[in-house]
């Protein structure tokens, strides 16, 4: 975990955001826009440090609820939901695995936007709700499922490429080297 | 694994949050067109790249096919022109009947057009952001419209963007007009969160005589919108309530769907 690293997450969940603005196709095709930032939590909460989710869960809201007509701030505490028990759970998880990756992405997905449209009820907000909104919440959960384990591999190639590398420790030791040249014998 | 740093940096979000959920809607909006800033460069950019595909192609139009273009428009220009002669002879009448009556006379409508740069992310509003703003003279609950019909309404204004909430959002209602022998008005509500097309003409009279295919438009009740904008067709038409009022359906005459350039009118 560095700076390098927090740099690349809120800077892919500024292009994220922008993404879901910008891009029209999956509404227009299947009828709801897919979130990325749910699926960028779990990837932030499994691999970086506790500021990072912090700074996710604060910037990652504050952009998300810019561009829409959400009240501001209102998506910081959904992302910190998700964010903050993976993390405090995270040595139990195989985040490596693809199919851990898949139903926390599912799960987080799904939490989201539940979790967003409760707080608007409760601040007295009027969301577009409907039938049609189970088929948004299935869209947003597969998609954000899918979308899980390629978040991952670009991050982690992304870290590869560009961050600074953990050094490695060599078994090397000095004191433990074993001299295998011939003792000069005193005669 | 519950270790007091990690309570600390929760408590550190949490304050954050409510602490700029409870801003006053000032600073709110303040802060949300300061934020919305940084993505200024990033609409550019989507711009070109949106473009770069209809650049291309128009690179490779066969030179045929311009010209066929070229003497159609030609011919859509004349019979505009036409109508225009029509309309401004029209007008002249219209202006001179309603000072013989001592009518007031009617402004007539300035157009801005402006470009749709961004849609909500979230999948719960229905609202989009236009490249026109505060410096443009844009102000709040302006009418938004197409050339085939009403598109909405600005709900929130910056320096250089502006938030159009379109019909169908639960925070754009729309006094409206069914263009029949009764003129029966109601109100346009929301719709469901799929189908942009489709949204409810609702508190219509019991007795309302609602045919398929009839038109729809702004009644000028309630004072944001002018009467007359064309906003769609009666689809159906059904009793609630126990026969206490009727609802509607009205097709949009504006797709709403793909939204790319926008006319902002200032009545």
């Amino acid at each position: 975990m560095n700076a390098f690293q927090t740099s690349i997450i809120l800077a892919f969940a500024f292009l994220a955001v922008f993404a879901e603005a910008a891009l029209d196709a999956p509404r227009h095709w299947l009828g709801a826009q897919i979130d990325l930032l749910p699926a960028l939590m779990i990837f932030t909460a499994l691999n970086a440090g506790l500021p990072t989710v912090a700074l996710l869960a604060i910037f990652g809201g504050l952009w998300f609820d810019a561009l829409s007509a959400n009240p501001l701030g209102i998506s910081i505490l959904p992302l910190l939901a998700i964010g903050w028990p993976i993390f405090l759970r995270r040595e139990l998880i195989l985040r490596d695995l693809p199919f851990a990756q898949l139903v926390l992405g599912a799960a987080a997905s799904a939490i989201m936007p539940l979790l967003t449209v409760l707080m608007l009820l409760s601040g007295s907000q009027q969301p577009l709700l409907g039938w049609g909104s189970l088929w948004q919440l299935i869209v947003m959960t597969v998609g954000g499922a899918a979308a899980t384990p390629l978040i991952f591999s670009l991050m982690n190639w992304f870290n590869h490429a560009l961050g600074y590398q953990v050094r490695t420790e060599t078994s090397f030791r000095l004191d433990r080297e074993i001299r295998r040249n011939r003792r000069k014998e005193k005669f | 694994m519950f270790k007091q740093k990690n309570y600390f940096a929760l408590g550190a979000v949490i304050v954050v949050a409510v602490l700029i959920l409870s801003l006053p809607t000032s600073a709110t909006t303040r802060l949300k067109s300061a934020l919305g800033s940084w993505f200024l460069p990033l609409f550019g950019l989507a711009d070109t790249a949106q473009r770069l595909p209809a650049d291309l192609a128009d690179t490779v139009l066969p030179r045929r096919e311009l010209l066929q273009q070229i003497a159609k428009l030609r011919d859509e220009n004349q019979q505009l022109k036409e109508q225009q002669f029509q309309t401004a002879a029209i007008a002249r009448e219209n202006e001179q009947l309603r000072t013989a009556l001592g009518w007031q006379k009617q402004a007539p409508w300035k157009l801005k057009l402006a470009n749709v740069v961004t849609r909500d992310p979230a999948n719960w509003w229905r609202t989009a952001q236009i490249d026109l703003g505060s410096r443009d003279g844009l102000r709040e609950n302006l009418p938004v419209l197409t050339a085939s019909g009403l598109v909405g309404r600005i709900s929130s204004v910056k320096q250089t963007s502006a938030q159009v909430v379109l019909i169908g959002d639960p925070n754009c209602r729309v006094s409206a007009l069914v263009e029949n022998a009764a003129r029966d008005t109601g109100v346009l509500l929301a719709s469901g969160p799929l189908d942009t097309s489709l949204v409810q003409l609702t508190y219509l009279a019991s007795s309302a005589n609602l045919k398929s295919g009839q038109s729809v438009i702004t009644s000028g009740l309630g004072g944001i919108f002018p009467k007359g904008i064309p906003i769609g067709q009666i689809v159906d038409a059904r009793s609630v309530e126990f026969g206490l009022y009727t609802e509607a359906r009205v097709k949009l005459n504006a797709n709403l769907g793909s939204l790319e350039q926008v006319w902002v009118l200032f009545p």
